[in-house]
Order: structure tokens, then C-alpha cells, then sequence
């Protein structure tokens, strides 16, 4: 684009004058992220939307540089030898997505000593001194019961499809879900174990669907929805309100479905783009930005007027992103500033 | 020239690390620092230990797949136990210990291939460590953070312990007759039972003290990370053999070097941030690692077929 040269003049006359915004600082900084795993879609998407997010951040001189190093093995000692690593490269801002909570917490605490900022997110640390940026799996559990509270304010019957048995974040998920249950008119007449794969699911749900009475919902936990829709679409059953978890096939069906008949429903997961919101979090501390310690990850949702755009930029086999801005970070800040 | 066959044997591995480390210099002068060696090393030092642990296993002609499990297991007690109850934690330390040199005993006695022995027993030592530490946490006793974060004057703590871990070993396998004793076992150990040795006493006295340097090995990663993970040092089963192995030892007759095994300790851990520092995609660092190996062992082989020769 070729701006006439008075005009040029007096745009940057004006962006003089206005209050600086917080990008000049940080133009001579790097940012390192440290992540412990690449072998899954959701990493390696987590990884492309960082690399694309930086190469812009880049070229824009927000910040030098923005590299990632991913460990090859998954261990907690070979990531906190890479951060100290990352120490002597002379980073200024370390994001780690993290093997283990605790094991590398004496790596954590040598960058922080040697003036560097580390934020964790996805995996956190519980090292003091970094920041966290985790995932409220409750809420995400919650939502669900919201939304479908929305839908049938009278309530009725609930299939609840779990995740793997025994993890953290199924429990998490779970105990959302009850929590709201109680304040709500519906009922969870059946649960199955569906370790956030379709197969897994289908073959649960078609196990369990004989014994159920008419349910007007399934609430899930993401990588779920499509196999219980498989199971409960080979029976004579009416199609109840599955929740979706954002993956390409959940979005996929729906979006048949609602061409087909109307079909609605509401689909929630945490974007793999995480990873940015964790870089311009970074960015924003190292602009001296007062940051609290603890942020949380806004859930990604998808809902039928977005359906058509997220279901377009996923694909198959993978899960709904967006790539996180400068702004849905400072929202992100003042959100736990708030609370 | 007069070179004994073990100086030989150190050559390489001293050779290789000092290719490495002029390697990690060029690419990153700030590590040709106090601080920089201290970052670049500390992490070895429970590696070097695990490794000694190992050759002391490779010593008798066997070999440990459990000393991964083991030292997490360690890692455990001493961040949980040893923290809150310290006279416990130091009691299960010794009967861990105690249990190493009965699992020796054991496999002398009934003629049981170590590596199936051991291989269940990682599985025992794991489960242990995640019943006593469920979810990570835990945290490191003051005085042992203290030391692995010491910063003595002129050397780096890192260095001190792997010199002290080195030297003290070596008189411990090379210039004691016990050691001579527990090199014969992997040499010929029916010459020592012929002798009036109790094969079994020694091969379980190898385990204890396998046993020994695994848990010194667990305290010493949880000074250095302040807190701990059921999973925390998985990997060190097979760094620790690598470590051995690169450091000039071999699988049978009890022909290992002490100091060698720490060298290869520390040469294993360079070479990753070697590669770090080159930038290399992940994809590619795994593969790298085995091919810096597998050059220093054929590196190795040449040398010992001009010794063979001459």
C-alpha cells in the first residue's frame, strides 16, 4: 500500500501523540517456549499456531525472536535440562508446557533467579515464582449443565459419557457437571467410561442404551460426542442434545445434522492456540504489565453461528484453534485481576 | 609409548567430551562461564551417579533395567519421608538398599537372568513410587538443596561432585582388593569360588552398592528439582547404560571404569544441549543422540582393533 507522503506524515504526527501502546519495549526480547510433547494433533497444532503467531509478532518487532523446543523423550529431567539450557541462550521470557508439575520446579527457579520470566500453561508448575496459566476443567464440566439448562428449563434425563478413569481432568470434569447437576432439574440416569475416543464411546454407549429411559441429553468430555451419536443413531431412539467437544468429526456431524434437521447443540474444548494467549501473556509481562500469578484459559466454544467458519479452518482429525491476540490477553489479565 | 590398556580406555571418552564441550562453547560462548558449566552440569550429576549404579551391575555381568524406577522410587522417599520423618525416611533408604543386595543374592543363588529379574522388579519400584507420591509434590530437605545449589568458589559444584564421584569410585573398584574381588565375579567367578570366595556375598555386596549410588542418585535429583514425580527418572535406565557403555566399559568380564562412567554421564548430557543449542527440530533429536553415540562406539571399535593388532 502506497499512503501519500502528508498523510503518512501526520498518521505518524498522531501515533506520536497518542499514549504509547505496549509493543516498543519488548522489540529487542526473545521468548523461548519450552514444551515437553509433540506426538498428538492438538501439539502439533499447538505448536503451528505459535510458530505462525510468532513469525508475525516478528516481522511486526514485537519481540526479536519467538523459537520453540520441544524435549524428544517427554521426561521431567530432560525438560529441566532444556529450560537450563534456555537460561544460557539468554531468553528473556521462558513459556513452558510442562512434563511434570513439580520435577522441573529447581530449573524454573534458576531462570526465575536469573531475572528470566517463566509462564507455564496447559501444564503448569507450582514453582511461586512463575506464572500459571491453567485450564478450569470444572468450568468446562459446568457449562455444559448451563447451557443445557438453557434448552429444557423443565430438565429431564442425562447420559454422562467420562473420560479415561483415574486422570485429574476427567474427575475435574466430572465434578463440574455434578456440581451444577444438583442446582439444576436434571438427572443423570446413566455413565459411562468413554476415554475421549469415538470408539471407546460407542461401543459404551451402545452397551448402556438398552437399560436407559428416554434421555434429553449426553453430556461429555470432548473427542466423545461422534461415537455416542454413532451408537445412539443405529437405535430407534429420538436424537437427544449431544455435547461436542470441538473435534473436526463432532463438528463434522453436527454440521450434517443441522443442515438435515435443525440439529442443535454447543461444542466446548481448550484450543490448542492456548500457546499464543501464553506468548502475549509473556509479552505483556515483559512490558513490565502488572500480570497476576494465576490466569485461567478461556474455553473455546463453538456454536451454530460459527459452526460453518470452525468446521472450514479444522482439519480432519484434529480440533477447532484460534490463534489468541494481544487483546484476549489483556482480557485474560484483567479477568484475574478481577477475581 | 607405555600406555596401560585402562588409559587407553579413558582416551576416548575424555576425547569425546572435550569435542563436545568445544562444540557447546563455539555455539554458545555465554556457557564458558562459572554459571554456565554449573547450568550445563548439574543435571549430570544425578545421571553420573545412576551411571555408577549401573556399572557396578555391568561389573558382574549383569544388567539393571530398574534403576530408572529405582532412583524415582528414591526420589520419592526422600521428598516425602525423608522431608517430614527423616529417621523413616532414612530407614526405608537402607531397606531399599538392603533389598538391592537380597535381589543380587537372589539372582547369584537361583541362576536367574538379571535382566528378566530386574525388568519385574522396575515395575515393583514404580508402583511404590506412586503409592507414596500419587500426585507430584513433595519437597527437597533444606541441607541437601543446599549442597546441590552450593556455589563454592573457582569450580562449579557440578564439576567438585562429579570429580569426588569419580575419584572416590576408582579407589573404590580399581585400587581396592574388595574391588578386585568384585571385578573377578564379572571376570571368572568360579575361579574366585575355587579361591574360597563367596560369589554370592560379593554379587550381592555389587547390588548393595548399585543400591547405594541409586539412592544418592534420587537425593541428588531432588535437591537439584526441590520437588518430586512419580515418573521424575525413567530415562536414567537407559542413560545410565549409554553412560557406562560411552565411558569405556563392556557388558562382560567385569571390565568397566569408574571414572569413565561419569565422563560418559556427563558426555550423554552434553550431547543433548549440544543439539539444543544447534537448534535442531525435535523430530531429528532423538536420531541425533543415537548417531553421536554410535560414533563415539565406532570410534571405539577402531581403537580396539589397532590395540588388538599391535
Amino acid at each position: 500500500m502506497k499512503l501519500p507522503s502528508s498523510l503518512f506524515a501526520s498518521a505518524v504526527a498522531i501515533a506520536l501523540t497518542v499514549p504509547q501502546l505496549a509493543t516498543a519495549d519488548t522489540s529487542g526480547m526473545s521468548i523461548a517456549l519450552s514444551n515437553n510433547y509433540a506426538g498428538n494433533s492438538w501439539r502439533q497444532a499447538m505448536l503451528e499456531v505459535w510458530e505462525a503467531n510468532a513469525k508475525d509478532a516478528v516481522a511486526a518487532g514485537t519481540v526479536k525472536a519467538a523459537d520453540t523446543f520441544t524435549t524428544s523423550e517427554n521426561q521431567a529431567t530432560e525438560q529441566a535440562a532444556q529450560i537450563q539450557n534456555l537460561i544460557l541462550q539468554g531468553y528473556d521470557a521462558i513459556v513452558v508446557n510442562a512434563a511434570s508439575p513439580t520435577a522441573i520446579n529447581g530449573a524454573v527457579k534458576e531462570a526465575c533467579d536469573a531475572g528470566i520470566k517463566v509462564i507455564s500453561f496447559d501444564g503448569i508448575v507450582t514453582e511461586p515464582c512463575a506464572w500459571r496459566i491453567a485450564v478450569d476443567f470444572k468450568k468446562m464440566g459446568g457449562d455444559q449443565i448451563k447451557y443445557l439448562s438453557e434448552r429444557f428449563p423443565d430438565g429431564g434425563n442425562l447420559l454422562e459419557i467420562r473420560g479415561l478413569a483415574g486422570v485429574f481432568v476427567d474427575d475435574e470434569i466430572h465434578a463440574g457437571i455434578e456440581e451444577e447437576v444438583e442446582n439444576s432439574n436434571f438427572t443423570i440416569v446413566g455413565s459411562v467410561h468413554g476415554d475421549w475416543a469415538q470408539d471407546v464411546a460407542q461401543k459404551a454407549v451402545a452397551g448402556i442404551l438398552p437399560s436407559l429411559p428416554e434421555i434429553v441429553g449426553v453430556v461429555t468430555q470432548g473427542g466423545d460426542g461422534y461415537g455416542a451419536a454413532q451408537a445412539i443413531a443405529a437405535t430407534d431412539r429420538d436424537m437427544p442434545t449431544i455435547i461436542m467437544g470441538n473435534r473436526q468429526d463432532e463438528l463434522q456431524w453436527w454440521s450434517e445434522q443441522q443442515a438435515d434437521n435443525g440439529y442443535e447443540t454447543y461444542s466446548a474444548s481448550i484450543a490448542p492456540g492456548v500457546s499464543t494467549l501464553a506468548f502475549w501473556v509473556a509479552q505483556q509481562i515483559l512490558d513490565g504489565q502488572d500480570v497476576p500469578k494465576e490466569l485461567v484459559v478461556p474455553i473455546h466454544t463453538v456454536v451454530a453461528d460459527t459452526l460453518a467458519e470452525s468446521l472450514a479452518s479444522t482439519p480432519k482429525g484434529s480440533v477447532a484453534n484460534v490463534s489468541y491476540t494481544l487483546d484476549d490477553a489483556r482480557q485474560t489479565i484483567e479477568e484475574a485481576k478481577g477475581g | 609409548m607405555n600406555m596401560s590398556r585402562d588409559h587407553f580406555r579413558i582416551l576416548l571418552p575424555v576425547l569425546s567430551l572435550v569435542v563436545l564441550l568445544a562444540g557447546v562453547f563455539y555455539l554458545q560462548p555465554r556457557a564458558m562461564s562459572y554459571f554456565g558449566l554449573n547450568l550445563l552440569f548439574n543435571l549430570a550429576v544425578p545421571v553420573a551417579l545412576a551411571t555408577i549404579a549401573q556399572m557396578m551391575i555391568i561389573m558382574v555381568n549383569d544388567i539393571d533395567l530398574s534403576i530408572g524406577t529405582f532412583v524415582s522410587f528414591c526420589a520419592c522417599v526422600t521428598a516425602t519421608f525423608v522431608q517430614e520423618t527423616p529417621l523413616l525416611g532414612y530407614l526405608i533408604l537402607l531397606m531399599s538398599i538392603g533389598a538391592y543386595a537380597g535381589i543380587g543374592a537372589l539372582i547369584h543363588y537361583r541362576n536367574l537372568p538379571a535382566i528378566v529379574v530386574t525388568l519385574g522388579t522396575s515395575f515393583v519400584w514404580g508402583g511404590l513410587a506412586i503409592l507414596i507420591l500419587p500426585s507430584p509434590g513433595g519437597s527437597s530437605p533444606e541441607w541437601l538443596h543446599a549442597i546441590m545449589k552450593s556455589k563454592p568458589p573457582l569450580v562449579p559444584m557440578a564439576i567438585i561432585a562429579s570429580v569426588i564421584i569419580g575419584v572416590l569410585t576408582h579407589l573404590l573398584i580399581k585400587r581396592s582388593s574388595f574391588g578386585v574381588l568384585l571385578r573377578g565375579v564379572g571376570g571368572n567367578d568360579r575361579t574366585l569360588s575355587r579361591a574360597g570366595w563367596s560369589v554370592l556375598k560379593l554379587k550381592a555386596s555389587a547390588y548393595g552398592l548399585a543400591g547405594l549410588f541409586g539412592v544418592l542418585s534420587g537425593m541428588a535429583l531432588i535437591g537439584l528439582t526441590t520437588s518430586a514425580d512419580a515418573n521424575i527418572a525413567l530415562r536414567y535406565t537407559l542413560l545410565s547404560i549409554a553412560g557406562v557403555i560411552l565411558g569405556g566399559g563392556e557388558f562382560t568380564g567385569g571390565r568397566v571404569s569408574p571414572i569413565g562412567a561419569v565422563i560418559g554421564a556427563l558426555t550423554l548430557t552434553l550431547a543433548a544441549s549440544f543439539l539444543s543449542f544447534l537448534k535442531l527440530s525435535p523430530d531429528w533429536q532423538i536420531g541425533s543422540q543415537g548417531a553421536i553415540l554410535i560414533l563415539v562406539l565406532a570410534a571405539r571399535l577402531a581403537f580396539a582393533k589397532r590395540e588388538a593388532q599391535q
